[in-house]
């Protein structure tokens, strides 16, 4: 970040600030927004717990490959490796006797623990050896189990275990562990982009090999977000067999979870942190008017993110902030004239 | 007696991952552009072929004639509509458009040719089914010898392009270097549509044999991307032109003998070869950064 070399001179006529009063409410107000959905399961009907279950599942996908590909510049194709992962894990555990809420936990735990191995061999890759290494690591994982018979091999299998709840209460249960997987790596993911860490990424993100020039630690840096994308995608994995109840290997392993997160992230905007949340409710929203048209709605989809990857490459968000000099939540530094009595915005970084 | 055959098997097999692989490294060696669209586009090629052959009773072989331009005609325009926007802005905005691109050839082709599995096995008459049996443990199908000549006269004929003829001088001129290139009169977006052209139509020519040898659907494309880019890399990104074919063979030969280890393994196998190759020290078989696409 330009703002740390700048700072001793800078703080001579100016001060630098992270909160400004927009990026407060903003970050009150997503804040309240959690606590509300705390909320809905008592308030609101099943069908609209379920569809924000849904919806709280995208985010999570999105804002994790955001992590991957916005922050640490690494383009996966294969966290749908994660997705298959974190389900099968909880179908394992569950059929060892553990129980399945306490299992989609243990599972999440255990993708970011296979991520670790996996990240050093992973990260000595770039772009595209990286794009598709992590789409091969996926495809021979997904064979690998759909060769264990345990787990019903290529035909599948079901999280049994979930029938001891009634089915409200399974609702409800599914609904609030999403949302608790939902806000922790949402907020995991600001706490550990306004560290110091947080700073080294953004400034790998902006441009690598200036990073590593002044010191940056690029792959720690990297490495946290792999592991971090890695235990989010796990939990998005078993958050969907909780939402669904039967998995088979082809299809939790499918390619299109990343394209979904693909899309999500590039409408929202890559790089930015609300980005990736807005594209997730326009894939929601998309997904619910034109998902009965299956083939035309992923002709569409796919027709959008070229769209936007060739006119729009910031995302609507990313357009927004840059158009408007706002910023909403208090990531960056803020650099503002002191000698006028109030702080005016001068350079958003 | 086993094993010989495995390695035959796999070295024919290897010809058709090469031949698929080589639109491919063409083009990543030319832009450095993944096109994530490969796989689709040599399925796309498969269709185009099925309704010829819908509206002529003819071999598939003939069939892929009047198919070419269409596919150079296709390439040309993807480069200079698509892919010439997206390729000054780094890795991350071709990779995502052709990624785009792919689930929309893949849904298309669902939406016009519906999701019935298809093979072009039958028209190409007994050029699929015959072979010949050197003793009763080897036999040598021949699909898998003309996949292998056709693979090595392509890649010979592109290098023979590359090296000898003014466009193709042009094209190794332009990957080396495109500013300079076009310093010295080079017009590098030309360069740029022409190879894509070439790149599309040698995959429609992997597509033939892809629908010859087996089944194919609308969503083939990413098996097949993925086994034609583990061919590239085998071979070692950036490397000549010949390295791909090789790579493509080693990839076939640990798929077949994969396979006789354990019928279900033959895919597992290749993927492993593939991550070991990667790890190792200089990341692919052959590393020469030579000057060839």
């Amino acid at each position: 970040m330009s703002a740390q070399p700048l700072a001793p001179a800078v703080r001579a006529r100016g001060t630098i600030r992270r909160w400004t009063r927009l990026s407060t409410g903003f970050t009150g107000g997503l804040g309240l927004l959690i606590v509300a959905l705390i909320f809905v399961p008592v308030a609101l009907g099943a069908n609209t717990v379920q569809d924000i279950t849904t919806l709280l599942t995208y985010v999570l996908m999105a804002v994790m490959w955001n992590a991957l590909a916005g922050y640490g510049g690494l383009v996966s194709i294969g966290q749908q490796a994660y997705i298959g992962l974190g389900a099968y894990a909880t179908v394992w555990l569950a059929l060892k006797g553990v129980n399945p809420y306490l299992g989609m936990l243990l599972a999440t735990l255990f993708c970011a623990a296979v991520a670790v191995p996996l990240s050093f061999i992973m990260l000595r890759f770039r772009g595209a050896q990286f794009a598709i290494g992590t789409w091969v690591v996926a495809e021979a994982l997904a064979i690998w189990v759909s060769l264990d018979n345990a787990l019903g091999a290529g035909t599948g299998t079901s999280l049994d275990q979930l029938d001891s709840y009634s089915p409200s209460s399974r609702e409800h249960y599914t609904y609030w562990i999403t949302l608790a997987f939902a806000a922790f790596f949402i907020v995991a993911l600001f706490v550990l982009l306004r560290s110091r860490l947080g700073s080294s990424l953004q400034a790998i993100r902006d441009d690598e090999d200036a990073a590593a020039s002044v010191g940056v630690r690029v792959v720690a840096g990297k490495r946290i977000l792999f592991l971090l994308a890695a235990a989010g995608a796990g939990a998005a994995g078993a958050m969907t067999l909780a939402n669904t109840l039967f998995i088979e290997p082809t299809s939790i392993f499918s390619v299109n979870y990343t394209a979904f997160m693909i899309f999500m992230v590039l409408v929202g905007g890559l790089g930015t942190f609300e980005g990736p949340i807005i594209g997730a409710i326009v894939f929601y929203f998309l997904q619910n008017k034109l998902g009965n048209d299956g083939v035309w709605y992923l002709v569409v989809l796919g027709g959008a993110a070229m769209a936007f990857a060739l006119f729009l490459p910031r995302g609507i968000w990313g357009t927004l902030e840059e158009r408007t000099g706002l910023r909403f939540m208090p990531l960056g530094y803020r650099v503002g004239r002191a000698s006028a009595g109030r702080a005016e915005p001068e350079e958003p970084a | 007696m086993t094993w010989v055959n495995d390695v035959i098997q796999g070295i024919m097999l290897g010809g058709f991952y090469g031949l698929l692989a080589c639109g491919l490294a063409l083009m990543f060696g030319l832009m450095r552009i993944i096109n994530l669209a490969h796989g689709d586009i040599a399925v796309l090629g498969a269709y185009l072929i099925y309704v010829v052959l819908e509206h002529w009773n003819t071999s598939p072989f003939v069939a892929i004639l009047p198919v070419l331009p269409v596919m150079l005609l296709l390439g040309y325009l993807l480069q200079r509509l698509l892919l010439e926007r997206s390729l000054r802005s780094g890795l991350l905005v071709p990779l995502l458009t052709t990624f785009g691109l792919s689930i929309v050839i893949q849904n298309l082709l669902q939406q016009g040719f519906s999701p019935d599995v298809r093979s072009l096995g039958a028209q190409a008459g007994s050029v699929a089914t015959a072979s010949w049996q050197v003793t009763s443990q080897l036999s040598i199908p021949a699909i898998g010898v003309l996949t292998l000549g056709v693979a090595v006269i392509i890649f010979g004929g592109l290098q023979l392009f590359l090296s000898r003829t003014q466009p193709g001088r042009q094209m190794r001129a332009t990957a080396q270097d495109p500013d300079t290139a076009e310093l010295v009169g080079i017009n590098s977006k030309a360069v740029y549509a022409r190879a894509t052209a070439i790149a599309v139509a040698i995959a429609a020519i992997g597509g033939m044999f892809l629908a010859i040898r087996s089944d194919f659907y609308p969503y083939s494309g990413p098996t097949y991307l993925i086994f034609a880019f583990e061919a590239v890399v085998i071979g070692g990104l950036g490397g000549s032109l010949w390295a791909t074919l090789l790579g493509g063979i080693v990839l076939g030969v640990a798929q077949t003998i994969g396979g006789q280890i354990n019928p279900e393994y033959p895919v597992l196998a290749g993927h492993l070869v593939f991550l070991l190759v990667l790890l190792s020290p200089r990341g692919g078989l052959v590393n020469l950064r030579r000057v060839t696409a």
